[in-house]
């Protein structure tokens, strides 16, 4: 993180997401001008910063973006959906230039900048006047004397803001004098030295535009009251009554002593981050929980140590640290914890572009997005997500002549929401398409050969075929899917996270995809058993219940039958000693835990039950990818190592031997 | 004593051979700690063990060069290395029989490995060099992993 180029590249991304999000509101309201600001803002720092650090292909393809970009925001130029687009990939090209300056396009880059001036001075009042490129700046005529009057916000001293600077950055423009107002300054027994009470009149000779006056204040703008007339024009300023030439003399700010690297960057940042945040790298989070883990682990024996051992006072250090040892763990675990906002947001783009390409109108709304989950989580989210907006926004909603027959409104909603339920986090996408047709997937199903003809389904088991592999309805294969793959994926990555989907639709009226997580992949609660001399931990989440595994289920089972009878179910069961091929001999009471994924349900037999576990989970190196038994490792107590049992893949397992001895059986009775 | 073109190599015995690895990837050595087995992994990668809080597969690289696993002494030791595997940079145990020292082998006296006359894989031995009297193996660890 030291490299002064990655830091750029990471607040440049910041920028360009900053960027990305203004031109997506612009879209919904073009004249917002705050909206315009703070895409201005961006761009301005990103130009800046960029040539700071020497990323002088970024720096020069944003001036000319900015300057088109300026038009608009004099209001020169109208904010056309062509021009939101072509900044849109202008934001895109940018990207990839911070990314690899040398690897970019330079050709792309050219054309973009040609159409971001082209739509930038469509319908101008003065188009003609802006010549094209870095010169573009109109109303060159001379050395003209303004008159500027302009007070800070009170709080511009605390966030980080040096008002000298900006005076003398005023200076630089031409001929220059400053006189402040300190009407307001209290007397000294009152005064905040914090607090920024004085005013400026400045009257500025410059040949400059009066865009480039407005400009030195670009960051602070939306604190401060600023009124720029040239001299000549209608002057309605009230006489100062005392003014001093500058040096003024003020208490020495406190906040530029403690921040001599007050800059304008800097200046920006403070302005739209209230929240005091840093920047940590994931990778020390990550370190950080393994030594929480580790610690815990250490605290445990230690707590088992001072009970054997008796001694009160160390029986009191172990349970304080004890103490101290769960508070870390949770604000560890908390530290982990991202709004899921971060994720959503980066889905408006993505229902842009898929609007436009499919000539729909789409209405996304996104609620919850303060809702936490684990980073690790969010970004493993991102991909599912991506496909099932796709899904909603090519399948789900019609085309707009439809809807309209439908008696609809055009623009389609889609809606995005977060919220937790209980220990896990639901995330909803719902879209007021035409919904799923559980005939005609059902028919799809039965040609496709994934169920036979006369089988009884309920809406439900119907709606769950969308999740089969291989499995379309689409007639037709589009850019965006069809393919019959994706939906497979989706349900696999999100049971990868011990998630569920949930579909609820009725035709008509639309489709809603209910994800369920858990809040976080780092921590589970377990279940330790014990088979043959191994330790395994099972996710309690997907334990039904634990059976004794009496002597005539044994039986049966060494005959080849090996079903439980649970309350008059069959359920089948899996010896754990004999698919992991342990050597000491079984217990004589084996225990039977029913587990269950995708509501298909499995007994595991094992040794002996432990007790629950609280399991903080490792994943297995690639050296293990090999091994399909188990998801993860986990670290007991002791120091020792234990597996956790990959319960999705055993119930298939079990299952498909259930198959297999159900074909058996067959056989045998011919 | 150090010359240009020599590098750090720790040096461990393993079923009456010596193997050399690169000094710069070894992160520690430890006593053996209790090993969980996996089943159903590969008979190199059987265990798994906590290194520090973290858990990192345990290789045998006698099950590699068609050596006896044999069972351990008080010399055995792990050595923890810093490995690459595709994209990722992670840490794993490696048995050692016994632990000798670090020594310099200098570049000059590592040679390839002979392309006939060797019982093991060719490209699981990086390279042959010299140390003491006899002859020592740099094992490719990234071949001997992936």
């Amino acid at each position: 993180m030291n490299d002064p180029a990655e830091i750029f590249r990471v607040e440049a991304f910041d920028l360009l997401d900053q960027l990305e999000q203004a031109l997506l509101d612009l879209e919904k309201n073009p004249s917002d001008q705050d909206v315009v600001n703070s895409a201005f803002r961006a761009l301005h720092t990103l130009k800046g910063s960029g040539a700071m650090f020497g990323f002088e292909a970024v720096s020069a393809f944003v001036h000319n973006f900015e300057t088109a970009f300026d038009h608009v925001r004099k209001g020169k130029a109208q904010l056309s959906q062509e021009l939101l687009s072509l900044a849109l990939l202008a934001k895109d090209h940018i990207r990839a230039l911070v990314e690899t300056p040398e690897g970019a396009d330079a050709e792309i880059g050219q054309r973009l900048l040609a159409g971001l001036e082209a739509a930038s001075e469509i319908g101008g009042p003065d188009a003609g006047a802006t010549s094209a490129g870095v010169a573009a700046q109109g109303e060159d005529d001379g050395p003209v004397t303004w008159r500027l009057r302009f007070r800070f916000g009170e709080s511009v001293l605390i966030n980080g803001g040096n008002p000298l600077l900006l005076i003398d950055e005023l200076r630089t423009l031409g001929e220059c004098e400053v006189r402040a107002l300190t009407d307001d300054v209290p007397t000294l027994d009152a005064l905040d030295p914090r607090a920024c009470r004085i005013e400026w009149e400045a009257t500025l000779t410059t040949s400059k535009p009066r865009s480039e006056i407005e400009d030195v204040f670009i960051f602070v703008m939306d604190e401060m009251t600023l009124a720029i007339e040239r001299v000549g024009e209608t002057v309605e300023t009230p006489a100062p009554e005392s003014a001093i030439k500058l040096p003024v003399v003020t208490a020495k700010p406190v906040q530029e002593e403690q921040k001599p690297l007050d800059d304008r960057r800097n200046f920006g940042r403070r302005a739209t981050d209230n929240e005091s945040t840093m920047r940590v790298q994931a990778e020390r989070v990550d370190e950080l929980m393994d030594r929480v883990g580790e610690l815990v682990i250490a605290q445990a024996r230690l707590s088992q140590l001072a009970q054997s051992a008796g001694d009160l006072e160390i029986k009191a250090v172990a349970e304080e640290i004890e103490r101290l040892a769960s508070g870390l763990r949770d604000i560890t675990t908390g530290i982990r914890m991202l709004p899921i906002g971060s994720l959503f947001s980066r889905f408006r783009r993505l229902v842009y572009d898929l609007a436009r390409d499919l000539n729909k109108s789409v209405e996304l709304t996104t609620s919850g997005e303060d809702t936490e989950l684990d980073k690790s989580m969010i970004e493993r989210l991102a991909d599912p997500l991506v496909h099932l907006i796709r899904n909603a926004l090519d399948h789900g909603l019609e085309e707009p002549s439809a809807r309209l027959e439908a008696g609809k409104e055009v623009t389609g909603q889609l809606s995005l929401s977060a919220s937790h339920s209980g220990a896990e986090v639901l995330i909803s996408i719902r879209d007021d398409g035409r919904g799923l047709d559980a005939k005609r997937l059902y028919a799809k199903a039965v040609a496709q050969g994934l169920i036979g003809g006369n089988e009884a389904l309920t809406d439900a088991d119907i709606h769950q075929l969308i999740f089969h592999p291989g499995f379309s309805t689409a007639e037709s294969v589009t850019k965006l899917s069809g393919r019959g793959v994706g939906m497979d994926v989706v349900k696999r990555t999100i049971e990868a996270m011990r998630g569920t989907i949930d579909v609820a639709s009725e035709p008509g009226k639309g489709c809603e995809l209910i994800l369920r997580l858990p809040l976080t992949l780092a921590i589970i609660e377990g279940l330790l058993v014990r088979v043959g001399a191994g330790f395994y931990v099972i996710p309690l989440s997907a334990i039904e219940e634990c059976v004794e595994l009496s002597q005539a289920a044994r039986d049966t089972g060494s005959k080849g039958r090996s079903f439980l009878n649970i309350r008059g179910d069959l359920v089948p069961f899996l010896v754990l000693r004999d698919l992991f091929e342990t050597k000491t001999p079984p217990d004589a009471h084996q225990k039977i835990v029913i587990v269950s994924s995708n509501e298909q349900r499995v007994g595991l037999v094992v040794d002996q039950i432990i007790g629950s576990h609280q399991t903080v989970i490792k994943s297995l190196s690639k050296l293990h990818a090999d091994v399909t038994s188990f998801s993860g490792a986990t670290i007991l107590g002791d120091g020792a190592v234990a597996l956790i049992l990959d319960i999705p893949r055993l119930v298939d397992l079990g299952q498909s031997h259930e198959k297999g001895a159900k074909a058996k059986e067959k056989e045998l009775a011919w | 004593m150090k010359t240009g073109d020599a590098k750090p190599f720790l040096m461990l015995g393993l079923g009456g051979e010596i193997f050399a690895i690169d000094a710069e990837c070894v992160r520690e050595i430890l006593d053996p700690v209790p090993v969980t087995d996996v089943p159903g992994a590969r008979d190199f990668v059987h265990g798994l063990i906590n290194v520090r809080g973290k858990v990192a597969p345990l290789v045998d690289f006698r099950l590699r060069f068609g050596m006896e696993a044999a069972p351990a002494t008080p010399d055995t030791r792990f050595i923890v290395l810093e490995v690459k595997l595709g994209q990722d940079t992670t840490f794993a145990g490696v048995i050692a029989e016994k632990v000798h020292e670090v020594a310099e082998l200098s570049f000059s006296s590592l040679g390839p490995a002979p392309k006939i006359g060797m019982r093991w894989r060719p490209e699981f031995v990086k390279a042959i060099g010299q140390w003491r009297d006899g002859f020592v193996v740099v094992p490719n660890i990234d071949a001997i992993l992936n």
